[in-house]
């Protein structure tokens, strides 16, 4: 693979049309940032029951992503897949811009962000949250160095080492990630080590679906012809991604179900918590799991657009789950009192409400907007696309 | 490409000296409308160190003792902020003690002229404690 | 807790004191105890220690249904106004109250901050902000908390609150702001000059006596006293968190 197969992009109207509806997006974050700091977080939906709102569901999702868009690039590199190198490039910039998308949203939400210092220099290292910050910084430098090694032909022979610590990096991180909900004990719906391979599984079915779309979008946007085969090898990996995620859902409802016996927080997130099973059930399993499980194994529906499709399900469903396990999670009571009915003016007992606020969808949505701004911005500064129909090996 | 990318280095280099000529101008343009601080006077004999110390390493000196104070539980320690506060807040004409960090008042005159912000009057009183605020 | 052989052999004991006449003995005993302790408590000067543990008594058979003197004593002492807003305002100690689901018995209780041993919050505190004193006390190191609110995902109290405006008119003892978390302090600034906290001063004053402060470790101490003649029901005890506020009954 030498640097000469691959090339900048040379934009077209739609590219700058996408960059600024990327740009306006990161933009609105900003300001809906920068209104729930100035006025203070009364203003969003959360409250002191539902702490972490709907900027968690997407930071979580745009880090959780972020790790499984690496996948790509280990597949080459890792797992030696020669047809799917020229991608490799991409993959590993997806997983940069997603991870400073998804950070960004989080240090914005924080109560002091303007302590963001602190947050580097003062360390608890018995947080899992801590370990965390050190996560996503390092996989941060790791990705960065693995695209030196990419880029630079000299180092070429270290792609594969730089690869594998990549690839073991990220399992790592998204361990992390799934262990800052599985230890939180106190909480019924949290606290369960089945979110570890539930995270694993949730970074690969997201991470393939975000480069679906990205290596879609990307060559469109650069008149790049993309070859059948590719996709077609990622679309029925989402399928078996998709497929391992919704098995690990199942085994977290069946153990409190079954082993646990929290019995109540399982009738509230499947039967009657309204928007939360709503969620789960319309969301999660029939439009983002079953329907695009469905069309990505149906070989009739190997087009473009039907993998779009399938892949903006698989993304919507995220969306649902995390919402469900995060907001969800938090809304439904902690039994303080077991055998006992609670009430006070705090809120005890009661399922505790959250309404997202404009600014918070803002503040998302801007997190989203600027990993997409990052990805398309790089492109045009830095050879990451090949230039040969992608699915020729080498390029 | 060879020629795009000396093109965008040279541009680059351009907009860099631009900022870097225009952060240069800041502080005078700053400085230049601002008066020398004009220090309300305090109360009490000397302050908790000579003065020049204290001038210079005010909030190094806080920072310590603070810790001092929230992690060890020490309350007799020498650089509390409510102790500063103590002498070093004024009264207005109907003798009424006026915010530490309003315009013009003790902390806020020597910081708008160093161009430093603090933020310790989001949490801590900026007057002197009464009697009332004080529980029985 | 609720379970265990423990509570059975505890449970006579208990029940004498729980009524009337323990309740009168506790108040003949007070004065005296409580002046001990004060000769105990930590000096001005010196760094606190592990000699101590402060903790609570909750005697729930004392505490008035309805009644929530300690609720607005803790408001006095610490300025916390609100803002008409439930959802967002803080509260430190807010009074429970419980109806068993099969008897239907009620109970009224306060609560507050546990204090626990092996405290949720500190553990997953990303800067250390959250901490345990060596004298117990749980805190908020508000001058390097940022805001994260993971310690209010790991309470399982739902003790701790987050400062979801500007304030104004803080209290010098209680300095109190936007953007980070806070809780119950067991009023350290109180505790550290020898003092009892507001709401067990408050309870005290109202002729309850349902709340009682002192020392863990001190064996001759009120509290000590107390818990040697009762169970002493920690909340959560699935948790092994040794809180150190300890309820009569729950
Ligand atoms: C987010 C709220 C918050 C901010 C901002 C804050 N503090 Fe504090 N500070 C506290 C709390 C709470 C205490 C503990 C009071 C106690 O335990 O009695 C404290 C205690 C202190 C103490 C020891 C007690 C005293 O009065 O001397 C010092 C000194 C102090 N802070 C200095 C500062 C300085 C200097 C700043 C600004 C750089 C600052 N603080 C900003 C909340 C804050
Ligand atoms: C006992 C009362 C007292 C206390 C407490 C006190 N000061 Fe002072 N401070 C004074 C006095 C009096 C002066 C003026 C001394 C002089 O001019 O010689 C002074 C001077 C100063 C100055 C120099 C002002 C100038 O003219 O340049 C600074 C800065 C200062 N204090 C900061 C602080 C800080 C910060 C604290 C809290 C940690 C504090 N002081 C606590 C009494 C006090
Ligand atoms: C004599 C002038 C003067 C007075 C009076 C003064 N300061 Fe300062 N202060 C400074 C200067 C100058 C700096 C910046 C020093 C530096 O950055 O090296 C500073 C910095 C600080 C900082 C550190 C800010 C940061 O972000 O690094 C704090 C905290 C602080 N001051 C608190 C106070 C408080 C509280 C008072 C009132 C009790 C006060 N100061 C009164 C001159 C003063």
């Amino acid at each position: 693979m030498s640097s000469g197969a691959f090339q900048i992009l040379r934009p077209g109207k739609v590219f700058w049309l996408t960059a600024g509806v990327a740009a306006a997006l990161a933009l609105s974050g900003l300001a809906g940032a920068h209104h729930m700091e100035s006025a203070g977080h009364w203003v969003t939906g959360m409250n002191n029951r539902v702490v972490w709102g709907l900027p968690h569901v997407f930071a979580v999702f745009l880090i959780v992503a972020a790790s499984g868009a690496l996948n790509v690039a280990s597949i080459a590199s890792v797992f030696k897949k020669a047809s799917y190198k020229p991608l490799s490039r991409l993959s590993g910039l997806m997983a940069m811009a997603l991870l400073v998308g998804g950070l960004s949203v989080l240090v914005l939400d924080l109560g002091r962000p303007d302590r963001l210092i602190i947050a580097m220099t003062y360390y608890n290292f018995k947080s899992i949250f801590a370990w965390n910050i050190f996560l996503y910084t390092g996989l941060l430098v790791v990705v960065a160095a693995y695209l030196w090694m990419m880029f630079e032909p000299r180092m070429h022979r270290f792609v594969g080492a730089v690869g594998k610590v990549a690839f073991i990096w990220r399992l790592v991180l998204t361990t992390g990630t799934g262990s800052i909900f599985g230890v939180l004990v106190a909480r019924e719906a949290f606290g369960s080590i089945v979110f570890v391979p539930m995270f694993i599984s949730m970074s690969l079915s997201f991470g393939t679906a975000v480069m679906l779309l990205a290596i879609i979008l990307m060559f469109r946007l650069n008149n790049l012809p993309v070859k059948d085969e590719v996709i077609t090898k990622l679309r029925s990996l989402l399928a078996y991604f998709v497929i391992t995620v919704a098995f690990f859902v199942a085994v977290d409802h069946l153990t409190r179900l079954y082993t646990v016996g929290d019995t109540g927080v399982e009738r509230f997130l499947l039967v009657d918590g309204g928007i939360y099973p709503l969620l789960f059930w319309a969301g999660q399993c029939l439009l983002g799991t079953v329907i695009p499980g469905i069309m990505l194994l149906t070989p009739r529906l190997a087009g473009r657009f039907p993998t779009v499709v399938a892949s903006l399900l698989v993304l919507l469903g995220a969306f649902a789950q995390l919402y469900v396990l995060i907001v969800g999670g938090q809304a439904f009571p902690m039994d303080i009192f077991p055998g006992y009915t609670e009430t006070s003016s705090y809120f005890d007992g009661v399922v505790a409400g959250y309404q997202p606020s404009l600014p918070e969808l803002a503040l998302g949505l801007g997190g989203i907007g600027l990993a997409l701004l990052i990805a398309l911005l790089a492109t045009r500064v830095l050879p990451f696309l090949p230039q040969a129909p992608v699915d020729q090996p080498g390029g | 490409m060879r020629r795009t990318a000396g093109k965008r280095l040279a541009r680059g280099w351009i907009a860099g000296l631009l900022l870097g000529a225009a952060t240069l101008c800041i502080p005078g343009v700053l400085f230049s409308d601002v008066a020398k601080p004009q220090i309300p006077s305090a109360r009490g004999e000397q302050c908790v160190e000579p003065v020049e110390i204290m001038r210079r390493d005010h909030f190094d000196f806080m920072k310590h003792d603070r810790d001092t104070t929230v992690h060890e539980g020490v309350r007799s320690i020498k650089h509390s902020l409510a102790g500063c506060i103590d002498c070093h807040a004024s009264r207005d004409t109907g003798g009424q003690f006026i915010s530490i960090n309003a315009e013009g008042q003790f902390c806020q005159t020597c910081h708008t002229y160093a161009a430093v912000k603090i933020d310790c009057f989001t949490c801590h009183a900026a007057v002197p404690a009464t009697k009332v605020s004080q529980s029985p | 807790m609720s379970e265990s052989e423990y509570s059975k052999s505890g449970s006579l004991r208990r029940r004498f004191f729980t009524q009337a006449g323990g309740g009168v003995a506790l108040l003949a005993l007070a004065p005296g105890v409580r002046l001990a302790e004060l000769a105990i408590a930590a000096s001005d000067d010196e760094p606190v220690s592990d000699k101590h543990r402060w903790g609570l008594w909750v005697d729930t058979s004392r505490c008035v249904d309805g009644c929530d003197k300690c609720v607005s004593a803790c408001n006095e002492e610490h300025g916390l106004s609100g803002m008409d807003r439930p959802e967002t305002d803080a509260q430190w100690i807010r009074k429970v109250d419980l109806q068993d689901e099969v008897t239907g018995r009620e109970l009224s209780l306060p609560l507050m901050c546990q204090h626990c041993e092996e405290p949720p919050c500190v553990d997953v505190c990303p800067t250390g902000a959250s901490f345990r004193r060596e004298d117990g006390i749980v805190l908020v190191d508000k001058h390097i908390c940022i805001g994260c609110r993971y310690c209010m995902m790991a309470c399982p109290f739902h003790a701790r609150a987050f400062i979801h405006e500007e304030l104004s008119g803080q209290k010098t003892h209680s300095p109190r702001g936007k953007g980070v978390v806070e809780s119950c302090t067991l009023c350290v600034h109180r505790v550290d000059e020898g003092r009892t906290p507001a709401c067990v001063e408050a309870c005290s004053n109202a002729g309850n006596d349902a709340l009682v402060f002192g020392d863990l470790k001190d064996e001759e101490g009120r509290l000590a006293l107390i818990l040697d003649e009762n169970e002493g029901v920690e909340l959560r005890s699935d948790l092994e968190l040794n809180t150190a506020v300890r309820y009569s009954e729950v």
